[in-house]
């Protein structure tokens, strides 16, 4: 009476020669030992969700504050050099006795800069206090003398009106751009587009108002009133220039701009190198070297708590692998071989790394989430570089420190686990 | 067909060497139903695990199916008993957290086999085991003769051809152990080789060939119509 053998159907020993589980029977079957063993799970989870949430968290801050830092610097592009009066001394040492007599930076400077075939703008500035009143109201504001090009290389957007009209630089014009603020301050609610303001003696003519936005470099361009150098150097009575923006067509012969720039006013200055020429992409990188550099630093402390992790992780499948003797014993006697046992603890241990890792990304997306919320004018936000490292750092400790485990359940003698009298009769 | 030849498997238990099976000479015919009796220590379950291939002699040979298996690797005999070998253990082993459906199926899932045809095996032998309504229950909710019936399916789905239980009526009441080993003797009937390992005589006495050993040697093997006294 053959009820029993030879069940028959389309198995047949033939069929299994491949003898490789599923991925997803294996995914399931760790899933299964996951879920059951609780504790020892969630205090794994709670170890790789802290290393990544850490390695996160401080990268994603220390980013923002990079972002934000640099951010204050880089309101001028980064082709965007800036020329100032005096030859400024690196070299330290006492200055000369004799001093040096600073010629000053004129409009004709700039022009014959402009000329050149590398420049493709250039924005002088005169800055000043003066008062400006409107009617019976007045105050004293920031005034801005420069032109046209000056509001596309610092960024200002016009939010009425319009900008600087496009006059040669020598040619004074009475009109005015203003800020946000100060439009409040002077004009409340009624309109301020073409009205007249008093500035000193001189009277302008508003004809665009700044897009709110906030500090730039101390200064708060909301508060400020911008108007024609030319206009500027009578109103202050001043022929020498603050600053010269010069923005290059290309970055890519900087020195060599650098330089054309350098011997140009050194013609025009009787011989004399007086300028100081300013490439702000220097700065800029040597401020984000350091920022950069700190950040990692902090990665990498983070990534210290991984370490912590590892080992737990290590300890806790040990003893897993202990409790489970019996199980692995059982596994080996149904012809599972050495090598997906090991895959075995390995993908349950990778598994638990993935889990633990997602839930360590969510909590610090949420905790950044709410720090932007909570300072809007710093982007926290976590490189990608660190999101993906994190991941693969998780999964890599937690491979590295199940490898033994792994080994030791692999190469346990199938006779010799089954008969593990320490465990539980299941 | 199984030969063992000069099998010695030694234990070293502290400074001295004991011998759990000591120079043994066997050899089973397919199909045939054996039992193992003898007193504790006598060698009775090292046996079982040699002829299981989960333990290696320390001396000797063992030839599965007139394949010699000492020169095997460890994974060329994890694939032999996945194949042709079936445990079925005084203690179960189940996996506690695998429904009974599930520890039947999971030889089937070790082996990589497709889901649909695991389905339609496993269910059949259910039905066959009278274990459907069971199905869905974990080991704990299950009885004794439920949990060995479930043990059993799972010894013998990858349909092997040597079937080896160590004591499977030992933690059972007497009725269970009967029904157990009806169970077992109905797929000896089907053409698997039987060998069970008992201290019980009364379910020594049912196998057609009783062996029993002493001090890891083969004393007596007594077939119907003749005792052979070695």
């Amino acid at each position: 009476m053959a009820v029993l053998t030879r069940i028959g159907g389309p198995v047949g020993p033939k069929e299994y020669e491949q003898a490789l589980m599923r991925v997803y029977d294996l995914l399931a079957f760790n899933f299964r030992v996951i879920t059951r063993q609780r504790v020892r799970s969630i205090m794994l989870l709670i170890a790789i969700a802290i290393g990544v949430l850490a390695i996160n968290l401080l990268t994603g801050i220390g980013e923002g504050g990079k972002q934000f830092v640099l951010g204050e610097f880089n309101l001028l592009g980064k082709n965007v050099l800036i020329m100032l009066p005096g030859k400024k001394e690196t070299t330290g040492g006492i200055p000369p006795l004799t001093g040096e007599t600073t010629r000053d930076l004129t409009l004709q400077d700039a022009q014959a800069i402009l000329r050149l075939a590398e420049v493709s703008a250039v924005a002088p500035l005169i800055p000043g206090k003066i008062e400006i009143s409107h009617g019976r109201l007045s105050r004293e504001a920031f005034t801005l003398g420069s032109n046209r090009a000056f509001f596309e290389m610092r960024q200002l957007d016009i939010a009425q009106g319009s900008i600087l009209p496009d006059v040669p630089m020598d040619q004074a014009v009475a009109v005015c751009i203003i800020g946000s603020k100060l439009r409040r301050e002077l004009f409340g609610n009624r309109p301020a587009l073409g009205q007249w303001l008093r500035a000193g003696d001189s009277r302008f003519r508003v004809v665009g108002i700044l897009k709110d936005r906030g500090q730039g470099l101390g200064l708060d361009m909301n508060d400020v009133i911008i108007i024609p150098v030319a206009s500027a150097q009578s109103l202050f009575n001043t022929e020498g220039l603050f600053r010269i923006f010069i923005e290059l067509r290309n970055l890519h012969d900087l020195d060599k701009s650098r330089d054309r720039i350098t011997d140009l006013l050194k013609n025009r200055h009787d011989g004399e190198e007086d300028v100081t020429l300013i490439a702000q992409d220097s700065l800029l990188t040597a401020f984000a070297d350091i920022l950069d550099t700190m950040t990692l630093t902090v990665a990498g402390i983070a990534a210290i708590s991984m370490l912590v992790a590892g080992i737990l992780i290590m300890n806790v499948s040990l003893i897993a692998v202990s409790q489970r003797t019996r199980e692995i014993g059982l596994l080996k006697a149904l012809g599972l071989p050495a090598r997906t046992v090991r895959i075995i603890f390995l993908s349950e241990a990778a598994m638990m790394a993935t889990a633990g890792a997602i839930i360590g990304l969510l909590i610090s997306e949420l905790a950044l989430f709410l720090a932007r919320r909570v300072y809007p004018a710093v982007l926290f936000d976590t490189p990608n570089w660190a999101q993906v490292g994190s991941f693969i750092v998780a999964i890599v400790t937690a491979l590295v420190f199940s490898a033994i485990p792994a080994r030791r359940a692999a190469n346990m003698a199938p006779v010799d686990a089954l008969l593990d009298k320490k465990a539980d009769q299941a | 067909m199984i030969e063992l030849q000069q099998l010695c498997r030694d234990f070293l238990i502290g400074d001295q060497t004991v011998h759990a099976l000591d120079h043994l000479d066997l050899t089973i015919d397919s199909g045939e139903y054996l039992s193992v009796m003898g007193p504790s220590g006598s060698g009775k379950s090292t046996l079982l695990n040699m002829l299981g291939l989960l333990d290696r002699p320390s001396s000797g040979e063992y030839l599965l199916n007139t394949q010699v298996t000492s020169s095997l690797k460890e994974e060329q005999r994890a694939a032999l008993r996945r194949d042709h070998i079936g445990f079925v253990f005084q203690s179960y082993h189940l996996l506690p957290r695998l429904t009974a459906r599930e520890n039947v199926e999971l030889p089937l899932v070790l082996a990589g086999v497709a889901p649909k045809i695991r389905q339609a095996t496993v269910d059949e032998l259910l039905r066959r085991l009278d274990l459907s309504d069971r199905a869905a229950h974990n080991p704990s909710q299950l009885s004794g003769g439920q949990r060995q019936r479930v043990a059993i399916g799972r010894a013998i789905i990858m349909e092997p051809d040597l079937l080896l239980a160590d004591e499977p009526t030992g933690n059972l009441d007497s009725k269970s152990g009967l029904e157990v080993m009806a169970l077992l003797e109905e797929l000896n009937a089907g053409g698997i080789t039987l060998l069970v390992v008992t201290h019980d005589e009364e379910m020594g006495a049912r196998a057609q060939r009783r062996l029993h050993m002493v001090d890891g040697r083969i004393n007596q093997d007594w077939r119907p119509g003749r005792t052979e006294r070695i």
